[in-house]
């Protein structure tokens, strides 16, 4: 059904021009202008004029798209204009069979990660006037392709499942009392950029690591980890549970700190600090009993 | 065919918080859910939940705030169960873990928020809802609950009863995006719809793109009323370009108003003497595009909000996001420069009439959260209210859905002995469907009372399959892209902030001219592998009956309360208006009438007065 997108065949093959407003009269100007050659440039700059996106296109059911392929969309540009907006107006205006996750549209929902321009970043957050043209958009890297823009995001959550990703305290204080489990501000400080994931999975899909061991928990389920492990509300014994999970075979052991993950992070979260710090106690623990 | 005790559909707080009470009351439960759950949009909250936790505070306060930022339209039943529940559930949700920000003594922090007489919003940064959503997410999959993701419900499966108040519900039909395959979903005990804000409506807000009021559309085609639709909340702080939310913790923490002329006109204009930026969201929403509507806005678009003052040290710890998202949709950096803000399309106050049990009129059928109008916003949704809603109700709907014992609800439901039926309305077209097909509806076409559960959703799955295939068989003719935005575009243009009698019928006119249109739409997209032009089609049919509902609404009500104002009327009408608007599909032919606002709480009445911040 999918084909693993590695390196997509790019076929550049012909498009319907009505289709794909190659004869829009803004489209005309764009080609005047020779903007397409342009590289990036500053939202004055692209006032009125076209932007040039190249889109890759799949789709096992249909007969013209089951050759992976790329196709090529001039959209006008407006003030602001993310990688979201112009696909969607791509969508919209073009072609309603060109396909991809979206719902917030502000970077909180984690839907739209795509890889634009040879990088994994959120389609709503990346602003066009930032990329040179023409805009490459291709579905996340290393994940099974389910139709244009769109991956199987199930073993993604079977990784993040894998972590045991919930609080785990049986001892709580009791809630009708109003009386809360209390917290250091410091603590709450460590675990707080781990706490602002948004499961877009961009980390995974940079990762050279889980490239090559398909069961290897990954970036994203290591800092959910993290996140509960740190969290002086769970007891001593549920962290030591914890650690054992991610120093398994294909847990904390296997990152080779490249950082990848960390460039990628949409929400800046210190991915190879944190897969570091829970090797270290990793090491505590064990050397706790000998 | 998929079978369970209770199916949840939508999985944003309200959905997951119904599924995990469900469970923990002994339902098999599932939730439907078009979203994968960590997507749905309360993720995008980000000021807090009004909790009455301290010493000093009360729930009798919480509730005493609330009704009055209703504008007097909250049932008190409702709301002071509101004011009554928050407390312990907004502590559960410490109890599974949620990071709230916290005090040097490391209790929970609250802070002040609008129309709020005491600091009672608990935050986590202003990233709240992220923090609700996951934290009740990860204890779904410590429960095990079945969730059913990227399945689009298309339906309810519910018998055809003449009588709305008659009918029962066994379940629903979903499509599975992924595959296109079409299944019923049985439910034995009960179905609860939490599926968000209809914000789609509208072209600028601050909604979702998923926002498409598809819950209220099923039930409404179902019979169920939908109550006050006209009170739409516009927030005050959205960024012009993009319509993404800025914090009202921006000046809960005590960012600043001003105008082009540097004036900080809250005060300056005596838009609200008192309170200033922490004005209710109606006040200051009117007050701002009063400056722009008065030459005093910056580009003639926009006012400014500042918060520089408050310093590096205390926006970072309190409102970082706040920061990224000016410099992410906006390029402005809150930290040296005052940020753009105007009014936007936030939430919707009405929706699908429940009871403070989350039950509908149709056996068996429920709604929570902001789909639902229970009602404890009323005219006017005060921030942080809409998270604890979440919490409190869908936790409600789920115990009950269950078979939990919750008491007898005080808040009537359906067309009753107490309404008042709208006669002589003035309205510039016939609403309701253009060209409705048989039992279009949601309801069975040959069941009725004798029909099986299992027989109703095969029949309700049948026709889904039908309707799919001719949206899909279609060359050509009208896509949905182009009415939505047509819609959008009437509905922000006529039915926005300030709103005309005039205006309004123009909307309605175009709603109209939507409905006509979408008898030739078609799906392009052959495929059945995760059509989304099909989906779409779906929500944007859903987005016509619900825009309409906000217009009738709109139009009927002809006093200013609230979040709605009216040119000709620019004053409440308590003699008059101390109702509800319900508007019922009717098979096709929308009627209109009124239930009175339920204003006698536990053990006291809350009087109307003059609502002044």
């Amino acid at each position: 059904m999918s084909t693993q997108q590695q390196e997509p065949e790019t076929q550049e093959a012909p498009q319907d021009p009505e289709m794909k407003g190659a004869e829009s009269p803004v489209d005309e100007r764009e080609r005047e202008s020779g903007v397409v050659d342009q590289t990036s440039a500053d939202d004055a700059d692209l006032e009125g004029e076209t932007v040039h996106l190249k889109v890759f296109r799949y789709d096992p059911e249909v007969e013209a798209k089951q050759e992976p392929r790329f196709d090529d969309f001039h959209v006008p540009f407006t003030k602001g204009m993310t990688v979201l907006d112009a696909v969607m107006y791509a969508r919209d205006e073009y072609d309603s069979s060109l396909t991809f996750r979206h719902s917030c549209r502000q970077a909180v929902c984690g839907s739209d990660a795509f890889f634009v321009n040879g990088k994994q970043r959120l389609g709503c957050k990346t602003q066009i006037s930032e990329l040179e043209q023409p805009v490459r958009i291709e579905p996340l890297p290393h994940q099974e392709v389910v139709k244009d823009l769109v991956v199987d995001m199930e073993h993604f959550y079977d990784q993040m499942h894998a972590v045991e990703p919930y609080f785990q305290n049986e001892d709580t204080p009791d809630a009708s009392a109003l009386e809360e489990q209390r917290q250091s501000r410091e603590n709450r400080e460590k675990i707080k950029m781990s706490t602002r994931c948004i499961w877009c999975a961009s980390c995974v899909s940079s990762c050279n690591i889980a490239a090559g061991d398909n069961q290897y928990l990954g970036p994203a389920a290591i800092n959910k980890a993290y996140r509960f492990a740190m969290d002086d509300r769970e007891p001593e014994e549920v962290k030591e549970h914890r650690l054992r999970i991610i120093e398994q075979e294909h847990g904390v052991w296997r990152c080779q700190t490249q950082f990848s993950c960390t460039e990628v992070c949409p929400k800046d979260i210190p991915l190879t600090e944190h897969i570091q710090a829970l090797k270290r106690e990793a090491v505590k623990k064990n050397l706790k009993f000998w | 065919m998929y079978e369970h005790d209770v199916i949840v559909v939508g999985a944003g707080g309200a959905g997951l918080r119904a599924a995990i009470a469900a469970h923990e009351a002994g339902a098999d439960t599932a939730l439907v859910t078009k979203l994968h759950p960590v997507r749905s949009h309360t993720g995008a909250a980000e000021g807090g939940i009004n909790a009455a936790l301290q010493e000093g505070d009360d729930w009798e306060l919480h509730a005493y705030d609330t009704m009055k930022g209703s504008d007097y339209l909250g049932d008190a039943p409702a709301v002071e169960t509101l004011a009554q529940d928050s407390p312990e559930d907004t502590m559960r949700l410490e109890h599974w873990g949620m990071p709230f920000s916290r005090e040097e003594d490391g209790r929970v922090s609250q802070r002040p928020f609008g129309g709020l007489s005491y600091p009672r919003t608990t935050y986590a940064g202003a990233e709240t809802g992220h923090h609700l959503l996951h934290v009740m997410y990860e204890q779904v999959v410590k429960r095990g609950i079945q969730v059913y993701d990227e399945w689009y419900v298309m339906n309810l499966a519910t018998t055809d009863e003449p009588d709305p108040n008659d009918r029962t519900c066994h379940g629903v039909v979903a499509y599975d995006v992924q595959s296109g395959q079409i299944e019923g979903f049985k439910a034995n005990d009960g179905v609860i719809l939490a599926t968000g804000g209809p914000g789609q409506a509208f072209d600028h807000t601050t909604n979702a793109v998923s926002c498409t009021g598809d819950g209220h559309a099923i039930a409404y085609r179902a019979g169920v009323p939908l109550e006050d639709m006209e009170f739409i909340q516009f927030h005050p702080t959205s960024l012009p370009s993009t319509g993404v939310l800025i914090s009202e913790g921006v000046r809960g923490e005590g960012g600043i108003l001003y105008n082009e002329k540097g004036e900080r006109f809250m005060f300056e204009y005596g838009y609200a003497n008192n309170d200033g930026e922490l004005a209710s969201r109606d006040v200051v929403s009117r007050a701002e595009l009063t400056e722009v509507n008065e030459g005093r806005g910056v580009n003639d678009e926009y006012v400014y909000l500042d918060m520089r003052h408050l310093g590096e040290e205390r926006i970072l710890d309190r409102l970082e996001n706040i920061l990224h998202l000016a410099e992410d949709f906006e390029g402005v950096d809150g930290l040296v420069e005052p940020m753009p803000v105007k009014p936007g399309q936030h939430y919707a106050m009405g929706g699908i009439e429940t009871d403070e049990n989350g039950q509908t009129n149709i056996d068996g059928l429920y709604a929570a959260g902001e789909c639902a109008c229970v009602s404890v916003h009323g005219g006017n949704r005060l921030g942080g209210n809409a998270l604890p809603e979440l919490i409190v109700f869908g936790k409600r709907a789920g115990r009950h859905a269950a078979g939990e014992d919750l008491g007898d609800a005080q808040i009537e439901t359906g067309y009753g002995e107490d309404v008042e039926v709208e006669t002589d309305a003035d309205l510039p077209v016939t609403p309701g469907e253009v060209g409705i097909e048989p039992a279009d509806d949601g309801v069975a076409a040959d069941g009725g009372v004798t029909a099986d559960a299992e027989g109703l959703l095969e029949r309700t799955v049948e026709r889904e399959r039908e309707r799919v295939d001719r949206l899909m068989d279609k060359d050509d003719g009208i896509q949905h892209a182009e009415i939505r935005q047509k819609l959008q575009k009437a509905m922000t243009d006529y039915v926005n902030v300030f709103r005309t009698e005039e205006g309004i019928k123009k909307a309605l006119k175009v709603i109209r001219e939507c409905r006509e249109e979408y008898q030739h739409v078609y799906v392009d997209d052959p495929s059945r592998t995760f059509n989304t032009d099909l989906q779409q089609t779906y929500e944007t049919r859903n987005l016509i009956d619900v825009a309409e509902t906000i217009a009738l609404g709109a139009l009927v009500r002809n006093e200013f309360r609230g979040a709605h104002w009216r040119k000709e009327r620019q004053e409440r009408d308590d003699e008059n208006w101390l109702k509800h608007t319900l508007i019922s599909w009717n098979g096709g032919k929308p009627d209109i009438f009124y239930r009175p606002v339920i204003l006698e709480g536990e053990e006291k009445t809350y009087e109307p007065k003059v609502r002044s911040y």
